[in-house]
Formats: C-alpha cells, structure tokens, sequence
C-alpha cells in the first residue's frame, strides 16, 4: 500500500512558488472585498510577499539538484539565481509603479496582484524541466503580461500595445509549442534529461524543425532579432512602470528558459543550435546599435537597447559552454540592475503631472540634479560597455566564452557593434552634461530612489567586489553542466 | 594598513580626494576655492607619495617591486599592482604634472569647478592605474576607465568644437580597445591567467602571436597616436582646456608606448620584429608628413599636437629598433616629451588665459611685454627642436642611434623629423614672441604672475637639468630593458634554431 509520502510530491523545492500563490489568492480576496480602499495594503502585501518568496529561494540549498512533481520541477543553483533576479525585478517594478500609477489615476489593486501572478509564471519557467511544464509558466506568465500591457485601459496608446503584445506573443506561444510538439514526437518524451538520452548527434530533419520552431518562440519573449518587432511599440505603449518590468524580470525568465531548453534537453545537439544563437545574436546586437542612433523617446530607445542587450547575452549560450552561460547569468544580473536603474531616472522625469520622455528632455540634467544625472550617465556608460562600470564585466565574460569556444568572428561583430552602441549612450550623456539646462523636475518619489540607490551600487561598485556574483553565476552554470 | 600597500594607496588618495570635494557645498564661490585647494592637497599628497614609493624603489632590480596581490574577479584574474623600471618612471610623471594641472585650472575654469576637479582626481586614479597593474584585465580597466572623466572634461570645459571632439576622442579610442579586450582573453584562454609576470614567461605560438599583436597594436597605435589613426588627437588637443591638453599630451599619449613595451615587445617578441618594418613605415611617415603638417597650422595648440604625433613617431621607432639604446631612447623621449609638451601646452594657456585666442596671427611681440614669458617658451621650443643641452636631445639621439643600428635607411628619413621640427617651432616662437608687438589688445598684456611663475619655474629647470643629467632616468629603465632584451634574442633564437630545424619550412 502506497505511502501517502509516495503519492504526495515533494513541496519543499517548490515552497517559494506556493507561497506566493497562497498569498496572491488571499490578496484578491482582500482586495474584491475591501474595493478601491485596499490599494495601498495589495501593494505592500505583493510586495512583502514578493521578499518572501525571496528569502526562501536565498535560503534553498545551492549545491544540490532537486526534481520533484515526477520531474517536471528542477530546483538547482542556476534556478535559484535566476529567480532571485526574477524576484528583484518584480519587486523593484512595485516600488516603481505606485507613485506613477496614483498620479494617473490608475491606481488599481488588480497591479501588483497581475504582477505577482505573472511571477510566479516565470518562477516556473526558470524551473521548468519538461516541455509541459516550460509552456504552462509561459502562459501564465505571457497572460498576466497581456493585461498590464493594457492596464492603461483609457489611453489608446497602452491598449493599442496590450493588443499588439497579446497577438503577438500568442502567435510565438504556438510557434513554441508546435516545435514543442515535434520535438514530443521525435524524442517520444517531453522531460528535458529523456529527449537528452533520446537525442544523439545526427538528430532527424523533424528535431532540426522542432528545435527550429522552439528558437523562434523563444526568441520572441527574449525580444531578439529577427522577433523583435513588437518590442519598440509594446515598449513605447505600455504605461512606464509596465515597461519597466518588461524590460527586467520577464527577459530573465526567457533567458532561463532558453537556457534551459538549449542546455537541459538539447546538450548534444549543439551543432543544430549553435549556428541559430549566432545569427540571433548579430542580428539583434546589429540591429540594437543601429536603430537606435535615430530613436528620440528614451523608452524606444531603451526598447532597442534591450534588443541589443539579448544579443550579446546570446553570445554566451552560442558559445555554448559552461563559461558562456556563466556570462550569461552575469550579464543578466548586471543588465537587470542598469536597466531597473535607467527606469527609475526616466520615472523620475515629472514636472506638474507631466511626464517628459524624450531625450531633450534630459537636457542639462546635471546642472538642475547633479546627482540623478551622475547616476544615468554611469548607466549609460555601463551600457555601453566601458570599464570599471559593471555593464564591462557582463561583456567580459560572453565574449570570452565566446572566444574559447573559438567564435572570434561572433566576437569582433560583437565589440564592434557594441562601439556602435556607446555612440548613443553617449548621445544620452552628451545631452545631460553638455547641453543648457531646462527647468527642474520634482523631487523623486521614495520607491525611485531605493531601486535607483541599489541598481547603481551594484553598477558603479561592482568592479571593487565582484567575486561574490561571480561565484553565483559560476555555480548556476556549473549545476547545468 | 587593511592589507593596502603604498601602490593602492596611490590609487584611494586622488579618489578620497574627489570623493571630498564631491560632498562640498553651500555657496558657489567658496565651494569652488574649497575644491581647489583640496585638489591641489591632494594631488601633492599623490606626489609625495609616489615620492615615497620611488625611494623604497630598488632601481637596480628588473623585478617587479612593491606587489600587492588581491582577490578579484577569480583566482587567475586578480587585483595585483606593482611597479618595475618601465613604470615608476611614468607613475612619477603622471603625479607630478598633476599638481601643475590643478594650477593652471585655478582661475581658468570658471563653471562647475566641484565636478572638474571630480573628473581630474578620477582621471589621476585610471592614469596611474594603467602604469601599475600587473594583470592585464585589471590593466585594460584602467586604460578605458579614464576615457570617461577625459570625454567629460573636453566636452564640458571645452572650446567651441568641444562636443565633436569628445565624441571623436571617445569612439576613436574604444574601437582601437575593443580588439585589445579580445586579444587578452585569447591570451587568458591560451595561457590560463591574466597575470602579467605569468604571461612574460609564456611563449605564444607564432601564429597566434600574429593576430594578439595585431590586435594590441590597434589599441596602442591609436592611443600612441600613430599615422594615419592620429587624427583624434588635434582635435581632442585643440578644444580641451589647456590642464586636459597637459594630460592628454604628457601622459594618455605615453599609455600607448607604455603598452607596447609591457605586451607587444616582451610577450609578442617574434611577432614585433616580424611587424618592426610596418611600424618603422608608420613612424617614419608620422615623423615627416606630420611635421610638415604641424608647420603649416594657424593654431599654436593645433601645430603642438601635430608635434607631438611626430614626437610619438620617434618613440615608436625606438622601441621597435629591438636593441638596448633604441628602447631606452624611446622611454627617455616619453619622460621628456611628457614634460615638455606639458609645459607648452601650460604656456599657451598662460596667452590664452589673457587673450582668449590660440590664433598664432592674433600675436607677435610679446617678448616686449612678458620677457619672462619668452624666456620660458624658449626653453620648451628648443626642448621640443631636441637641441642638445635639453631632454629633448637625450631621447631622440638615443631612439635615432638604435635606428641606425636596426636600419640606416629608417635613421635617414627619421633625421628630417629634427630638421622639420626645429623649422616649425622656431617659426612658431618667432612669429609669437618675436616681431613688433604692433596688434592693440596686446599692448597691455602683462608678464607671468606668481602663480605661473611658480608653475613654469620647475618645469624649465627640470627640462634642463635632464638635458645635461639623463642619468637618473637611463638608470632606472637600464635594469627592465637589459631583461627585455635578454627575453627577446632568446626568444627570436629559438624560432630561428626551430625554422633551421624545418628544412621544409624555409
């Protein structure tokens, strides 16, 4: 007779996700019950939930590898990174939204709850080891993203972008799972260690096909080339803290998520892929330099930025090696806290309940707040790569994986795009510093200043300590291989 | 102190110092002659300091002295500092002139002097940065890091093409790195560290030595400036406040020369004297078509950096003669030239502080009114002709000496470099400081001010006494150079002896 142990799953590798799903069950109960009053107590319980759910994933045993649910749930060093990154990122976007959202009048309960949903979405992904269980963290997470593309509802600009996302993304969610689909029927499993043992090396035409339609969906939710297209416009359309999010917690779990497909479930077909991730990563390194010489609002701009940003992070699974997803995990980290830190500047920029976000409109930022321009030029600096900022030693470590694998071509397009793309950084800087001055904005609200405070430290200072993110990122790494 | 040795210490203190002027405040005026006199306190500790660190100095080692080793990045890539002959040198330059910086900034900056005397104090910390790590990661931050605060001070305190030329500067100089970063994780693969006494002992397969020199020469030749990727440096000279003309000329100028000597030459042996021919071309051609370029200029700051190019020619040609008195030259012409262009580039600014023009036609005569003046740009122009009884003579006899020896026909065309240079200077000086002082405005100029006195004084005495005296700086250099050039003639008779023992390779 079964045990009730054997019939019932281990919970305990899944304890952070069922946190949070209790926890935003009883939010929505708080918040239909208590109505439009309960807004300020769902924001402040996502976002203790939210540390939470932090803490236990910082508290999970790193050196182990845990499945649980029949396998379908992997929990390792490299979830354990990636979600906390994921955490961070939905945290911050809380911090960053209230301030926005009660002075447009869209001050809703439903926001922080979608966010938490879609959380816990992406926790799964980061986790996910099988096909399955990959596709329900999409959705989830992709369905929670549709609304608050739109949570604007009365703007037609943001419903335009929630529609344009929803269309979109459900396209490359079908694309995913019908090279999900191929790949089922090629392997006859869905777990990521079967197709491993099932897969060798001169795979069918029908797994190139399945493995094909998979890189197309998921390049789609990383926002690469040639998928980027809705990017620009959901970036642009969106309410500015949602862009914020997009921009952070959401790209990590499809970096995870790529990396677990690509690693996981297809280690032995790299020859397939490989050549997929190279030309992903030139064409969006390319394209994210290029475009966004002429781009004028910031948020376009930090839309192309983006696109660019997946790139070079792609050189390192291209490389396809321990080293390379280990530059992988650094360059999301430190790519979460530039970009969460440039949002926080562009969320700063009010003037009578008025949002300025175009590029003139930082004009002289450094004479009316020195500080805040201080900050924005070393994010911009860091973005383009120039050392001692942290934005370097993301760069550092892709490309140098990518030279060891011997993609040194893939690396001299890289360096060069990547000088490419200090021009517009530099604009950003130019402007700020070099420019006459324009009246000043008001003071910033207190969650800007926590995420801004962080995210520099962790730009400007990195250099100085860098040994303790780098040794979690190589530990994330190490647990895949 | 915290397990810090004095080479870290040259580092914090310029940063402590920015980091102090950073939190000044209350009323503009005081703010900024409180940030002066703290800047100036600081770089004169950095000064002394380095003064201390030179005196536990052992010039008789070709070792790396003064190691301090950190955790870093990981166990192979790490904090590590440390000074030998080739570098203390220029750690010296650099904290000396930066006082002399400090001074000629003093009444000439005007707007934003807390975020100037920021920018320098950063800039001092990269700069010295660069001539003391001894990992090449570590080595690569420094050299870029500096872009920023130097980007910062053209464009902001800059003349009137000031944000062409710092973005010019900027891009120009992150293209020539990128491939140098590249380079040196090629070489972190191949030899497992970044450790730069590690990778003097590793010989790298002469193929791939080809394409790392080839990829640190892009960045050295763009910082050295080297023809044709020279173009940058007039422009960044010309709109630059006349401090940021002093440090780009006496000491980014140097990082790459220092660069070559440090990686290209002693890592690279077989591929610098496969490449030697090239960069004899390329500094032959810098040498007299820059020269014949700087006479033709109308800008006296313009014409100082087309000299400077040249000058930059002959230390590239002395350091790829491959024997001992063309690298000492080379390294000897990098000391002078740093304190000789740096005094010029502070003696236009003493005009241009009163005038307002860099325009050579806008003066003529001043010698009526500022004897002193005259006395001291006479100094420095003679210097930089190279006359013998100045620094200037010392290096380029050297560099030219170990030319001849390499190759008499590079030491041939490399001579009308002098005779090119006398013309263009002199003609400079006569059409400035000689003549009837017959323009109105300049009628009332006045003659250097304490201040400047206090800032030139040193400077002519120093150009002098290193003209008659080169021995403290040759002494220093011989130790390093002796073990370069042991490295490099057994490293290039190995290759001959593995060629002969190919006869299908020959």
């Amino acid at each position: 007779m079964p045990t009730v142990q054997t019939v019932l799953p281990s919970l305990t590798p899944l304890l952070p996700e069922l946190v949070l799903a209790v926890g935003v069950m009883v939010l929505i109960l708080y918040g239909s019950f208590r109505g439009e009053r309960s807004v300020e107590g769902v924001n402040v319980g996502a976002l203790l939930l939210l540390l939470l759910a932090l803490f236990l994933v910082m508290s999970q045993p790193a050196g182990t590898k845990v499945t649980t649910l029949s396998g379908a749930f992997v929990q390792d060093a490299f979830s354990k990174v990636m979600k906390s990154l994921v955490l961070l990122g939905s945290a911050a976007t809380i911090l960053l939204s209230r301030d926005y959202f009660q002075r447009a009048k869209i001050d809703r309960f439903e926001f922080p709850i979608l966010i938490v949903l879609c959380t816990i979405g992406m926790m799964v992904m980061v986790s996910a080891n099988d096909l399955i269980a990959l596709y329900l963290g999409l959705e989830l997470q992709s369905l929670a993203a549709y609304v608050i593309a739109a949570f604007h509802r009365d703007d037609l600009k943001s419903t335009e972008a929630g529609l344009k996302y929803f269309v979109l993304g459900a396209l490359s969610s079908g694309m995913l799972l019908y090279g999900a689909s191929l790949i089922y029927g090629f392997t006859g499993t869905v777990s990521f260690p079967g197709i491993v043992s099932a897969l060798h090396e001169d795979a069918g035409f029908g797994i190139v096909l399945g493995i094909v339609f998979v890189a197309a969906g998921v390049s789609f939710k990383m926002s690469a080339v040639p998928f980027h297209m809705w990017t620009p416009d959901v970036y642009e359309g969106s309410p500015t803290p949602v862009t914020a999010f997009f921009a952070s917690a959401p790209k990590m779990a499809a970096v995870a998520m790529t990396v677990r497909v690509f690693i996981g479930a297809l280690p032995d077909v790299t020859a397939i892929w490989q050549q997929i991730f190279v030309f992903v990563a030139i064409a969006s390194m390319t394209l994210g330099s290029f475009a966004a010489i002429g781009q004028r609002n910031i948020k376009r701009l930090l839309a192309y930025s983006s696109i660019g940003n997946i790139g070079y992070a792609l050189i390192g699974l291209a490389a396809g090696s321990e080293e390379g997803i280990r530059g992988v995990v650094i360059y999301m980290i430190i790519y979460l806290a530039m970009t969460l830190g440039a949002f926080a500047i562009l969320l700063s920029m009010r003037r009578r309940n008025e949002m300025f976000e175009t590029i003139e409109d930082l004009s002289g930022l450094s004479r009316t707040h020195p500080w805040l321009a201080f900050c924005l030029a070393m994010m911009m600096f860091s973005l383009a790569g120039v050392p001692p900022l942290a934005g370097f030693f993301g760069k550092f470590y892709v490309f140098a994986a990518a030279i060891k694998a011997g993609l040194v071509t893939l690396a001299v397009i890289g360096v060069v795009t990547s000088v490419v793309g200090a021009y517009y950084y530099l604009r950003v800087v130019k402007i700020m510093y070099f420019d006459e001055a324009k009246a000043p904005y008001e003071a910033m609200a207190p969650g800007l200043r926590i995420v801004l405070f962080l995210s520099s430290v962790v730009v400007i200072l990195f250099w100085l300590l860098p040994a303790p993110l780098v040794g979690a990122a190589g530990a994330a790494a190490k647990s895949l291989f | 102190m915290f397990g810090l040795g004095i080479l870290s210490g040259l580092l914090i203190v310029p940063l402590c110092g920015a980091a102090f002027i950073l939190t000044l405040n209350g009323e503009a005026k005081a703010v900024a002659r409180n940030a002066r006199w703290a800047a100036l306190a600081t770089t004169l500790v950095t000064f002394l300091l380095s003064l201390v660190a030179w005196n536990r100095f052992d010039a008789t080692s070709p070792s790396f002295q003064l190691v301090e080793s950190h955790a870093w990045l990981t166990d192979t890539i790490r904090f590590k500092l440390g000074v030998d002959g080739f570098s203390i040198p220029l750690i010296l330059l650099t904290t000396f002139l930066m006082p002399f910086c400090i001074g000629a900034s003093w009444n000439a900056i005007e707007t934003r002097v807390k975020e100037y005397f920021v920018a320098f104090l950063v800039l001092e910390t990269t700069m010295i940065g660069v001539f003391q790590a001894l990992d090449l990661v570590l080595f690569y931050l420094f050299f870029e890091a500096g872009l920023i605060p130097m980007f910062l001070i053209i464009g902001i305190w800059g003349g009137k093409r000031r944000i062409y030329a710092s973005f010019k500067f900027f891009l120009y100089t992150l293209l020539g790195s990128v491939l140098m970063l590249l380079a040196i994780m090629a070489m972190y693969w191949q030899a497992g560290t970044t450790d730069i006494p590690t990778l003097l002992q590793t010989r790298f397969p002469a193929q791939m030595q080809t394409w790392l020199w080839l990829a640190f020469f892009a960045s050295f030749a763009v910082k050295m400036p080297m023809w044709p990727v020279h173009t940058w440096l007039p422009d960044a000279h010309v709109e630059a406040p006349t401090a940021g003309s002093v440090i780009l000329a006496g000491i980014l100028l140097k990082m790459g020369g220092y660069g070559f000597i440090r990686v290209s030459l002693p890592m690279l042996p077989d591929a610098s004297h496969a490449f030697a021919p090239l960069v004899f071309a390329l500094s032959i051609v810098a040498i007299i078509f820059t020269s014949l370029t700087a006479m033709m200029q109308t800008d006296i700051k313009k014409l100082i950096a087309y000299s400077s190019v040249a000058h930059m020619g002959f230390v590239t040609l002395g350091l790829f003669t491959l024997n001992e008195q063309g690298i000492q030259g080379a390294l000897f012409l990098m000391i002078s030239h740093g304190i000789v262009s740096g005094a010029l580039f502070l003696g236009v600014g003493v005009v241009y502080d009163r005038m307002h023009t860099r325009e050579i036609a806008a003066y003529g005569g001043l010698v009526k009114r500022m004897p002193l003046y005259a006395v001291a740009m006479m100094v420095f122009t003679m210097a930089n002709v190279g006359l013998p009884g100045t620094s200037g003579f010392v290096g380029e006899f050297l560099a030219m000496m170990g030319a001849f020896k390499a190759n008499p026909t590079v030491a041939f065309f490399s001579v009308f470099g002098i005779i090119l240079s006398a013309g263009y200077a002199l003609w400079l000086y006569a059409r400035v400081i000689y003549g009837k002082l017959e323009k109105p405005d300049l009628q009332g100029i006045l003659d250097l001010d304490t201040r400047e006195k206090l800032i030139l004084a040193p400077l002519v005495v120093l150009t002098i006494y290193y003209g008659v005296h080169p021995a403290p700086i040759l002494d220093v250099f011989a130790p390093s150079t002796e073990a370069l050039m042991t490295g490099i003639k057994a490293a290039l008779s190995n290759t001959q002896t593995a060629a002969a023992a190919l006869p299908l390779a020959r």
